[in-house]
């Protein structure tokens, strides 16, 4: 398949793996932090550990959208969807979050609620036109990728002057975590491993380009390079990493040049921020409050904002207290330190965030990986042949 | 004799309009619905004797019993219809016990509203795929529900079959070194109902690889009798039905990715929504696990098959008291391929 085959060659695989095997200093521990789920999803889906040498790790960040939103906001969306007036839109992987209670959208769509799975925020603006006598609101989650298809709506709405849209805001922003997995208080209080490097994330720049990670890789002296989603992308970027570690530079790079570039989409950008602005501070689920780390929308779409015409109040909401979650997000702990991983906290039926998204950490681990924590069975007894 | 006034007699239920609550009433209006579309179309001596059952001689051997109730949305599709499923689902559940199918029953559930000229295309395709594949429809019930109670038609078959003296297919078979045989590419069905979901529809050639494979499966077990398990990967996919084998087994199952047929449009689609094609329905594949000694046999009586020219190895059995299905992937590395987590929903980025 044109432009995705080329990036999952086991050939050029097995020369990048020689290339980190023979750059890698032995003497060395390099820890490459994945921001992205998409990334964690990769790793894990093509085996990617599997061709690295052992003292490369790849620790698994908090950059899946629908594991970083808190419980409180989840909460809200249930409520929304409660109000028999309101048709709630949503993407398909955040209909099994558990709120409080273990609730979560898929069970009060099952009770009732007129809650639709979208693929598109074009699908959810359909849907209000359709519908006029339902208040129909779109639970917009996600980074940077997701934020300007929201605004796009958000315009649209407003153009055509539809009563019955609002949107219920989410949209979080990447460079404010990365910050804050390094520097937080809490970073004192639940320890976190080193972190060498960090693969930045893909699609999030294709928006806003590579410059913004440039204070970053100075301030807190790590190099950044981003890389696409592939496996071949993921491993040459880490390639990347490891001589930037090895000639003691800290620099960002881009791997993904054939969608990245420093300054990013800049109509895009401009769209943003248009229809949007920064909230103080948000919270996310495992990294706490982040300031400046979120957006809300602006007072000249007032009319839009669910959060306005429903009077939506966040309240706090706590995590399972077993859950590992807030370590697992920040790379502290792996998914098999979690009491919860497997026992009761399985794909089926999720405590964590991390469980829930196929981009979790704990999912991804689950689903492709956890055979590594078993004894592994007996060697193929002959190849399978084509 | 003389002539009736037609007044006085009935006509046949005109086949425009919409389904009605009269229609499930059991009254004439029921009885000329089955009359002018199932004994129509279906038409067999069984179903023509009017009775409420089918009556048969069963022939020497063991029986096979299978049932399997139809919803999907939309109910026409690219390389089929629900009806068309309905036959080739029951069929083919029948055959992956290595049986010869003989019989069909039919049961609609249909919902007032329904448009009389869309069931009669329905059920119209049904009566060609079971001609085509030589398996009677002998025997049904037909029920309406209110509107908004149903999804316009639900249809429920139920198949019987016969199995050949000497094979004995069963899910718990599997040993270690046997080999794992796929027919063809995998999610085509899922991809093609995908492709026209209302809220999805997006360009694609693929069409559904909706087919009834007891001819393909009847070739196989002539040429290998002790096939050891036979299963059609429906909803859930490959994955899922692998998952199943090797529960049932109680043996590990190592699959090679680079072996598995899949067609470009397939993944494409699945990599655009983020689904993982493992996890995709098919309604035309099966797949086959036999003894190492058998398999190079078994792939060439397939590969002969129109339905099989695209079968492959895709993998082995080995011990594993775990049961874990396992996949080297096509880029050398190793993954679990795990029973699928609820709904398979797309990722949102």
């Amino acid at each position: 398949m044109k432009y995705v085959d080329e990036f999952r060659a086991g050939d050029l695989a097995h020369g990048l793996a020689a290339a980190i095997a023979r750059e890698a200093d032995p003497s060395h521990t390099y820890n490459v932090m994945e921001f992205c789920g998409g990334h964690t999803h990769a790793i894990f889906r093509y085996g990617v550990q599997d061709l690295m040498p052992a003292n490369l790790r790849f620790v698994h960040g908090p950059g899946c959208p629908v594991c970083v939103l808190p419980i409180g906001r989840v909460d809200n969306a249930l409520e929304l969807a409660g109000d028999p007036r309101v048709t709630l839109c949503t993407y398909g992987d955040m209909m099994r979050v558990p709120a409080t209670g273990r609730r979560s959208l898929l069970k009060a769509k099952a009770e009732g609620a007129d809650v639709r799975m979208i693929y598109s925020t074009q699908d959810a603006l359909r849907i209000a036109v359709e519908n006029p006598d339902r208040e129909v609101v779109l639970f917009a989650i996600g980074f940077e990728t997701t934020t300007p298809p929201t605004a796009v709506v958000l315009k649209q709405a407003a153009a055509a002057g539809l009563k019955n849209f609002s949107v219920f805001c989410n949209h979080v922003l990447t460079p404010a975590a990365i910050t804050h997995i390094l520097e937080s208080p809490e970073v004192r209080e639940i320890g976190t491993v080193a972190i060498d490097g960090f693969l930045g994330p893909s699609h999030v720049s294709s928006v806003i380009g590579s410059q913004p990670y440039e204070f970053f890789a100075q301030e807190y002296q790590r190099p950044v390079v981003i890389a696409g989603f592939e496996p071949l992308d993921v491993m040459q970027a880490t390639l990347m990493i490891i001589r930037q570690l090895n000639d003691g530079r800290h620099e960002v790079e881009n791997q993904y040049a054939r969608v990245v570039t420093r300054e990013g989409n800049r109509k895009a950008q401009a769209l943003v921020a248009e229809v949007f602005e920064l909230r103080s501070s948000f919270e996310w689920r495992g990294l706490g409050l982040v300031p400046y780390s979120a957006l809300r929308i602006r007072p000249q779409f007032a009319a839009f904002d669910a959060e306005l015409r429903f009077g939506v109040e966040t309240k706090p909401a706590r995590d399972a207290k077993s859950c590992e979650c807030p370590s697992i997000l920040r790379g502290a702990k792996k998914p098999t330190d979690c009491k919860l991983f497997g026992t009761v906290c399985t794909p089926e039926s999720p405590i964590g965030s991390c469980m829930v998204s196929s981009e979790g950490a704990c999912a991804a681990y689950w689903s492709y990986g956890r055979f590594r924590q078993q004894a592994r069975p007996a060697a193929r007894s002959t190849e399978a042949a084509a | 004799m003389t002539a009736h006034d037609a007044r006085f007699v009935g006509g046949a239920v005109p086949l425009s309009g919409s389904v009605d609550m009269m229609h499930g009433s059991g009254g004439r209006a029921t009885a000329e619905l089955v009359q002018a579309l199932f004994v129509r179309h279906f038409d067999n001596p069984m179903l023509r004797a009017g009775n409420d059952q089918a009556a048969f001689q069963p022939p020497a051997g063991r029986l096979v019993i299978s049932t399997d109730g139809h919803v999907v949305s939309p109910i026409f599709f690219p390389g089929g219809d629900i009806g068309s499923l309905a036959v080739h689902g029951t069929i083919n559940d029948v055959a992956m016990a290595g049986a010869r199918p003989l019989y069909l029953s039919a049961a609609f559930i249909l919902e007032q509203g329904f448009p009389l000229a869309d069931l009669e295309r329905i059920v119209v395709s049904m009566a060609a795929a079971s001609r085509l594949a030589g398996v009677s429809i002998v025997t049904g019930d037909t029920k309406v529900v209110e509107r908004g109670k149903g999804d316009g038609v639900f249809i429920t078959t139920t198949g019987v079959g016969v199995i050949p003296e000497g094979v004995d297919v069963s899910g718990d078979k599997a040993r270690p070194g046997d080999v794992i045989l796929l027919n063809g590419s995998i999610g085509d069905h899922g991809v093609a109902i995908l492709s026209k979901r209302e809220n999805l529809a997006f360009e694609t050639e693929i069409v559904s690889d909706s087919a009834a494979l007891h001819g393909l499966v009847a070739d196989m077990v002539a040429a290998v009798p002790g096939i050891r398990v036979l299963r059609d990967p429906t909803r859930g996919g490959l994955a899922s039905t692998l998952n199943e084998i090797a529960q049932q087994s109680r043996v590990g199952l190592r699959l090679d990715e680079a072996a598995i047929p899949m067609k470009a449009d397939v993944r494409a689609a699945c990599e655009l929504l983020g689904l993982d094609p493992l996890y995709i329905a098919n309604e035309g594949k099966l797949i086959a696990i036999c003894a190492p000694a058998d398999a190079d046999r078994l792939l060439a009586v397939m590969r002969a098959h129109p339905l099989g020219q695209e079968a492959a190895k895709i993998g082995e059995a080995v011990a594993d008291d775990l049961a874990f299905v396992q996949m080297r992937t096509a880029f050398g590395g190793e993954r679990i391929v795990d029973w699928l987590a609820g709904e398979q929903l797309p990722r949102i980025c």
